[in-house]
Order: C-alpha cells, then sequence, then structure tokens
C-alpha cells in the first residue's frame, strides 16, 4: 500500500490553516503505511521565509548552531538551522544553489531532502501522526502541501527511502505503487551523470522527472514520458513551484480520489482523507482515469 | 436489538465495529447509518432483510458481503462496493470506485453514477446495473451473472469471460480477450427489461448491444499463448 495526500490552496484565506488540514489528512492515511511518513509544505513563512533558499536536511551529524556558523561563514550570508525532528530546515537570503552546495559540503553524510525557494520537506522513519507531531505541522502554514504515508516494499525503511522525493529545485513527488523497471532506468540516468540517493524506485521516477523538467519539458510532458517509459504500478502526485500534477499507470490499480472546490484542489489514495476539508460536501468528487494527466496550476 | 421502527446509527460517535455490530444483532426494519465519511466497511457482512440507507460517502467494501439486506449509500462508494455480495440489493446514489461487485454471487447492484475499473471482476451471479459508464476491464473474468451499462465501457470489456452476459447501450473502447458482440434475442430483450425496471430505469432494450464469451478460452489451443 502506501497512502498519498495534497492539499493546493487556492483561497488565501486557507493558507494559515493548510498544516493543520495536512496533518489530518496524513493521520487518516496511517493504516495505509506505518514504517515512515513525509511531507512537502510550500510557503511557509518560517520555514521557508520570503526572498530565502531552503534546504531540508536529514541526519546531519553536527547540532544546529554549529552547522548554522559553519554554513554562514562559507555562504557569507546569515543562515538559519531550525531543528524540526531529524531534519534541520536551512534557510539564508539568496539564492538556493550556492546553499546547497555549502550544506553538501559542510555537512556530506547528510540527505538532503528538498530544496528551493519556497520548499520545506520532512521525512523520516516513524508512525506518521508522531512525526506530524513532531515537525509541529499542525501550525505550518502555506498554499500547497503533499504528504505521504510507507508501507515499504521495493528498498529498506530508511530515512532516504522515505517519501517525498524532492529531487529538483522546488520539486516534490510521492508515489503509491512500484516501478519494475526502476534498475534499468536508474542505470540510464546514472549514465547521464544523475547523483541517487538511495536504492529505491520512486526516487528513479522523481529524478527522471527532475531531469525532464530542467531539460525544458513541462510537467504534462514529462509524466507522459514517464508513463511510456516506466513499468509497475503507480499512482503519483508530482507538485512543482507553481503547479500540482496527478497520474496513474494504465492498470490504475492503485487509488486515487480527486476534489475540487473554488477554495482548493486536493488529492488522496481514499476519500476519508479529505473528509474533514471545509466544504469537501459541496466538491467535485472524482477519480483520476488512467495515464491521463490532471495538472493545476496556482 | 430487535425492531421494526427506524433506527439511526451515527458514525460520527460510535464506532465502525459498534455499528456494524448492531446491525449484525438486527433481524428487521429501517436504519440509516450517518457520518460515514469514507469510512471502510461500512454496513458489511449483513445477513438479515433489513432496509439501510447510508447517508454520506463511503470508503472500501461498502455492504460487502450482503445477503438478504437492501443497502443504499447515499453518496460515493470506494473500492468493492457490494463485493461478494449472495443476494439482497445495494444501491450506490453517486459513483463507485474500483471493482464494484467483484465476485458477488448473487443479489442486485445498482450504480446511479459511473462505476470505474474492473466493475463486475469475476462476478458469479450478480446482476449489475450502472446508469453511467465503466471503467477499463469491466466484466474481467466474468462467470456468470448480467451486467447492464447504460453510458459507455472502457478498454478491454468483459476480458478471459467466462459466461456472464453483458449490456451496454453506449460505446465500448475496446473487448477484452475472448470477449465478442452477440445477437440480442427475445429472451435477451426480456432479461435487459426486467433488469432496467428492477434498477429503475426505462430504457429501450433494444437500443443496448449484447457481449459476452465467444468460448475461445475454454480449452486450450496453442493459439491463445501469447
Amino acid at each position: 500500500m502506501c497512502g498519498i495526500v495534497g492539499l493546493h490552496l487556492r483561497d488565501p484565506d486557507l493558507f494559515p490553516r493548510l498544516g493543520e488540514l495536512l496533518t489530518g489528512m496524513l493521520g487518516e492515511m496511517e493504516e495505509r503505511g506505518a514504517d515512515s511518513a513525509g511531507v512537502a509544505v510550500y510557503g511557509d513563512p518560517r520555514w521557508s521565509p520570503p526572498g530565502h533558499a531552503t534546504v531540508s536536511v536529514l541526519d546531519a551529524s553536527a547540532p544546529a548552531d554549529e552547522l548554522a556558523t559553519a554554513l554562514t561563514a562559507a555562504t557569507g550570508a546569515e543562515v538559519s538551522v531550525l531543528p524540526l525532528g531529524s531534519t534541520y530546515v536551512v534557510h539564508a537570503p539568496g539564492d538556493v544553489e550556492p546553499l546547497l552546495a555549502a550544506v553538501r559540503a559542510a555537512a556530506p553524510e547528510a540527505l538532503v531532502a528538498g530544496f528551493g525557494e519556497d520548499l520545506t520537506v520532512l521525512k523520516d522513519v516513524g508512525h506518521p501522526r508522531a512525526l506530524a507531531a513532531q515537525w509541529g505541522l499542525a501550525e505550518a502554514q502555506g498554499w500547497q502541501g503533499v504528504g505521504h504515508t510507507r508501507m515499504a516494499t521495493e528498498s529498506a525503511v530508511t530515512p532516504s527511502g522515505a517519501h517525498p522525493y524532492a529531487v529538483g529545485p522546488d520539486q516534490c513527488l510521492v508515489h503509491n505503487g512500484s516501478f519494475a523497471n526502476h534498475a534499468t532506468i536508474r542505470r540510464e540516468l546514472r549514465a547521464r551523470g544523475v547523483v541517487f540517493d538511495s536504492e529505491n524506485d520512486t526516487e528513479v521516477g522523481a529524478r527522471y522527472v527532475a531531469q525532464a523538467l530542467a531539460d525544458g519539458l513541462d510537467v504534462e510532458t514529462a509524466l507522459k514520458g514517464l508513463c511510456a517509459e516506466f513499468d509497475g504500478f503507480y499512482t503519483l502526485l508530482v507538485s512543482n513551484r507553481d503547479s500540482f500534477a496527478v497520474v496513474r499507470d494504465a492498470i490504475a490499480c492503485k487509488p486515487a480520489v480527486v476534489a475540487e472546490t473554488g477554495a482548493w484542489v486536493a488529492m488522496a489514495s481514499e476519500y476519508r482523507a479529505l473528509a474533514h476539508l471545509p466544504g469537501v460536501e459541496g466538491a467535485h468528487l472524482f477519480e483520476p482515469e488512467p495515464e491521463r494527466i490532471y495538472a493545476w496550476t496556482r | 436489538m430487535d425492531t421494526m421502527s427506524s433506527t439511526q446509527l451515527d458514525l460520527g460517535t460510535l464506532s465502525l465495529r459498534e455499528v456494524n455490530r448492531a446491525l449484525h444483532e438486527m433481524t428487521a426494519g429501517e436504519v440509516a447509518v450517518t457520518n460515514p465519511r469514507g469510512a471502510h466497511s461500512v454496513a458489511a457482512g449483513l445477513t438479515t432483510p433489513l432496509q439501510v440507507t447510508i447517508a454520506g460517502h463511503c470508503g472500501y467494501y461498502a455492504a460487502g458481503m450482503n445477503q438478504l439486506a437492501d443497502v443504499v449509500v447515499d453518496g460515493t462508494a470506494g473500492v468493492g462496493v457490494g463485493e461478494n455480495m449472495m443476494s439482497g440489493s445495494v444501491r450506490v446514489r453517486g459513483n463507485a470506485s474500483q471493482s464494484a461487485g467483484a465476485t458477488a454471487h448473487g443479489g442486485l447492484l445498482v450504480v446511479e453514477g459511473d462505476a470505474a475499473a474492473r466493475c463486475g471482476i469475476s462476478m458469479k451471479g450478480v446482476d449489475i446495473v450502472v446508469g453511467g459508464s465503466v471503467g477499463h476491464m469491466s466484466a474481467f473474468m466474468a462467470q456468470a451473472g448480467r451486467l447492464v451499462v447504460r453510458g459507455d465501457a472502457g478498454e478491454a470489456l468483459g476480458d478471459s469471460i467466462y459466461e456472464a452476459r453483458l449490456y451496454v447501450r453506449g460505446r465500448v473502447a475496446s473487448l477484452g480477450a475472448d470477449c465478442v458482440e452477440k445477437e440480442m434475442r427475445p429472451e435477451h430483450l426480456a432479461e435487459l427489461g426486467d433488469l432496467l425496471a428492477r434498477a429503475g430505469y426505462d430504457d429501450d432494450p433494444a437500443s443496448y448491444t449484447r457481449y459476452g464469451s465467444a468460448r475461445g478460452l475454454y480449452h486450450f489451443h496453442s493459439d491463445n499463448a501469447y
């Protein structure tokens, strides 16, 4: 199994409630996978302040204050390191690339869980509800959020095996299912110089999409390419700096339900994860069709 | 609990197990189940002629394994609504997710909206009437029963079908292996008219096309190997 949730807010009045709504969605999907969980939050003013770059770092060995000092010295910018569970949310004024390079140099043992202008990624091994409480997810704000509860099948239960996979700037991918030919595609991407953090099948999908976007394709074209190249079962939720997209494989045995109102678009593995959303009783509710790409843009 | 009066069971205050246990202890009467909020297995395993209405959207396996009861889902239903039903009826007022009526042996399943992929997969005698369209691989390996689709059918309808009869009014995207179009004889028009009437529709049976098994997969033939 595995559970997926995502919430794309259209009504700014709901931005302060993003974390609260996402926490409820994630907790409801705990029964679909309780070995690991993760979230991506777009636009939280404390985690990813406007004008700052943000890098989410897992399992860094140095204490947060020491890492902040080292990064401030390395970049010349005022770097903040906020510990949330076992993730450090690192942010600083300026562009993301120099901050990302400094983080990789200062904490080479750590896993970069995500990076971008307004994206924070938190993921770990553990029960989804307990992790959400550790992260203080209910207090998070923002315009878009994605979550995943994992029941591992294709790779080990480790923080690097947890979703989301946020391997391109402000991008994020979560997956319910399994890719059958991930080893082949991983070899092809490695031959192109793409570096992997894990042996996980989903990471291959995320790297494939990131590479396609870096090559200049739009999300829809990238996902069409994924449908053509990847064998296996998948419901995917792919978010980007301005968009939110859902795609399912041709067999479509992995569930998905979308609800849409004037105030928000939400997607989840099951309706029960949406039952608490404001106005859901009047939402347009549908199941995405196989191999059709559904995308919403901010 | 043994009552003919109307009973209300609120999933907002009672646990799923409490609600299902209360339903299992009743032998007759009308019951309204409120606040399902997408819960799984609501009103599953009923064995008596209750009249149950579930007010809202249900999760997986709503009214699964039903015997004798008449269950209405006043909302959408998740995966496997009415799966393995033996008798009675299940009516979904909205859409149903995949595998509606899976493996069901008897009774009547009506989905007023659309049913997603694999509707009637491995059906073994159930009658299914879908007001809208059905997704891909519906009636996959169907063994007995009737599937009526008032709208369109997705890819690979009736793949590897044994003996069920399929009636589709709209377009069929493609037929699965060993599923073929068949002649509508008077007995088919009559049984389809009866099924539509039981489901509450008055379409002209002659506007439907019948599909069923070519029986080419019943015996081994080297040309059947892929």
